[in-house]
């Protein structure tokens, strides 16, 4: 773990964004497993969230994000409401997306969040274009595109990034590699590697340790300022773990034995950084407390969320499309 | 009134929204050097190649990067050179820009018009002349046109480009030189059909190339001394059905004809909806293409096609069809 430039009150807040992805998720689980409240099906991102926190920390709101399919904490760091969120999450008015979404479309385009996918990689060619969009439009928005490594197997991770390399574009690339895809550890389907991919697409890589928040805040920064400043794209190979499975309801029994348990000890973003915090003097009980506050937090948006109506049932036909639209001829 | 051909007029419907509005830019392969077709010849002089930009040969990264783009505030034409290619781009336009809107609860809109040049032409074979105008029309959130003259191919582009919905542009291929009349201040709507020719007898519906035959077959009918009445519906989502029903009400007799493969194509949906409400004097009529894959000798081609002579001997057999 770095030290460089260390501040005990930065560090505490991204512990304290940590605590609050995990506690929003933890809540969502809860709610799924023990309420049957969530009604789809939701991946959590518990123990990879030094990503999100340490790469989105230092972008500005009116800058953009997409995301995939599991992105709520990617969402959360960028800005969003967790009780519009958890609204979302549970099909109800108020959400994110007024309950037509859910999870895997989770977006909240106020914050410049342009939404989770339910199509792995599809975010690539989108996020590209984002970036193109703000290049025309003379713009100094930085885009950051976040897909997991299962996605650098499909077609769009060669056009997207292809893409923004020729059209020399503000955005950085993050493959936030859990290992894993659904059921399968990616490497067993995955020839060569990923970030060697990017570099044959002529842009800068780094490769990072995606569990070390602090290392993740300080590479982001300087990444985001150089293309910021007009640089060319860049990629980031972030490599962490998936401690839980693939979806809330997966007990990930695909697993060689051991290895969740064992990665929860070593690499856990949260545990490490308490560790260096309390090395840096800061007392457990004011990392508790942060904790506790978190959770509250998120409970809070839980109860909101369960108390939210469903969406009017007269919304169904809103925002299909205006010119032909369901609410004048749907049959 | 102004004569220039079908590619020319929506090229200068192109044209003047650009310059109108600096949010418009076209994209795709080779627009550089104006297009497989030349229909954005001159543009890139005019606009420069920020805005009539050329692409890599990635079909699924010009279609979902246009969309990011239209996401943050752009106004993308894009050009998928042929309507068979865009299939390389189908996950971004059914999955992603047909649905974003909605499943975002309506934090975005996707204006986009997707240009999709279609059918048959001389000898193209099978992956090169398709008409798949029903699967667009399938998808809730699209908009769907199909124009067949040069002053729809005017009018119905600057309405598309003015649209905030994503419109799927189906230009024929066959008809880029065909010359007629444009009215530059005449507006496109979208569901409203344009009556070619006026008859009691029998109505016709066509679109894209097709209502040009339907178009001469009720020339030929006339001589026969059958009054068709032959309406080109120009948008297939919307469509005019109330402009169908009232013909077909007034004929008792209807005939749908397109390029398409009859089978599952929308002049299915078009019977189907107008035998819902409208008691027919004779059962109505489909003509389109066999369920079968277009060839490249032009003899084995050709009997794919509906004819003009098709249309008009189906008219004839409704009407022999009454008199029995
Ligand atoms: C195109 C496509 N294929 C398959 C799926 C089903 N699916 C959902 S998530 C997932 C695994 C994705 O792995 P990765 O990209 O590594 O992301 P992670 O789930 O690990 O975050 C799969 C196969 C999908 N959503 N989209
Ligand atoms: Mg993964």
């Amino acid at each position: 773990m770095s030290l460089r430039n260390f501040d005990a009150g930065q560090a505490l807040e991204r512990l304290t964004l940590m605590e609050r992805i995990r506690a929003f998720e933890e809540a969502a689980r809860h709610a799924a497993v023990e309420e049957g409240l969530v009604l789809g099906a939701i991946h959590l991102s518990i123990g990879q969230e030094a990503v999100a926190v340490g790469l989105l920390e230092s972008l500005r709101r009116d800058d953009y994000i997409t995301s995939t399919h599991r992105g709520h904490g990617h969402t959360l760091v960028k800005g969003a409401d967790p009780a519009a969120m958890m609204k979302e999450l549970l099909g109800r008015e108020g959400g994110c997306c007024g309950g037509k979404g859910g999870s895997m479309h989770i977006a909240d385009f106020g914050v410049g969040m342009l939404g989770a996918n339910g199509v792995v990689s599809a975010n690539i060619t989108i996020a590209a274009g984002a970036a193109h969009g703000v290049k025309l439009l003379g713009g100094d928005q930085v885009v950051v595109c976040i897909f997991g490594d299962g996605a650098a197997n499909r077609g769009p991770f060669l056009e997207g990034i292809n893409w923004a390399g020729v059209f020399d574009l503000p955005i950085l690339f993050v493959c936030e590699d859990n290992q894993y895809s659904a059921t399968t550890r990616t490497s067993d389907m995955t020839s060569g590697d990923v970030g060697a991919r990017a570099e044959a697409l002529g842009l800068p890589v780094t490769r990072i340790d995606g569990n070390d928040v602090e290392e993740m805040a300080a590479t982001s920064r300087e990444i985001i300022a150089r293309i910021r400043a007009g640089g060319e794209p860049e990629f980031m190979h972030a490599l962490t773990y998936r401690l839980d499975g693939h979806t809330y309801f997966d007990p990930a029994t695909y697993r060689p034995e051991g290895e969740a348990e064992r990665m929860q000890v070593e690499t856990c973003p949260i545990a490490r950084q308490r560790d260096l915090l309390g090395a840096a003097g800061v007392a457990a009980e004011r990392m508790d407390e942060i904790a506790k506050a978190a959770r509250d937090e998120m409970r809070a948006a839980l109860e909101a969320a369960k108390a939210a109506p469903w969406p009017a049932d007269d919304t169904v036909f809103d925002d299909v499309q205006d010119v032909g639209s369901p609410a004048v001829e749907a049959f | 009134m102004v004569v220039m051909s079908y590619a020319e007029a929506a090229k200068l419907a192109v044209a003047e929204a650009m310059r109108d509005d600096p949010r418009v830019w076209c994209v795709g392969e080779d627009l550089g050097r104006g297009g497989v077709f030349k229909q954005y010849a001159g543009l890139r002089e005019e606009f420069g190649p920020d805005r009539i930009s050329d692409a890599p040969i990635s079909e699924a990264a010009i279609m979902g990067a246009a969309f990011g783009a239209a996401m943050v505030g752009t106004r993308p034409i894009v050009e998928m050179r042929f309507a068979d290619f865009a299939l390389c781009a189908t996950d971004e336009l059914i999955n992603q820009v047909a649905k974003a809107r909605f499943m975002f609860g309506g934090q975005s809109r996707a204006p986009m018009v997707i240009r999709k040049p279609m059918g048959m032409w001389r000898s193209s074979a099978a992956q090169h002349s398709q008409s798949l105008e029903a699967w667009y029309a399938h998808i809730p959130g699209l908009v769907v046109v199909c124009p067949s003259t040069p002053q729809d191919n005017y009018s119905m582009m600057k309405a598309a480009i003015a649209c905030d919905d994503p419109v799927v542009y189906l230009e024929h291929k066959n008809i880029w030189a065909l010359e007629g009349e444009v009215d530059t201040t005449a507006p496109g709507d979208f569901g409203k059909a344009r009556v070619r020719r006026s008859g009691r007898d029998v109505t016709i519906v066509s679109w894209s190339d097709c209502a040009n035959l339907a178009e001469s077959a009720g020339a030929v009918l006339a001589e026969r001394g059958i009054a068709a009445e032959v309406i080109d519906l120009v948008s297939l989502w919307p469509w005019d059905k109330r402009a169908v029903i009232e013909s077909v009400r007034k004929t008792g007799r209807l005939i749908v004809a397109h390029e398409a493969v009859s089978v599952g194509g929308f002049g299915a949906e078009v019977v189907a909806s107008v035998a819902q409400d409208v008691a027919m004097k004779v059962r109505p009529r489909r003509l389109g293409a066999p369920r079968s894959l277009v060839a490249y000798a032009p003899n084995l081609e050709d009997q794919l096609r509906v004819t003009e002579e098709m249309i008009a001997q189906a008219a004839e057999e409704m009407m022999e069809a009454k008199a029995a």
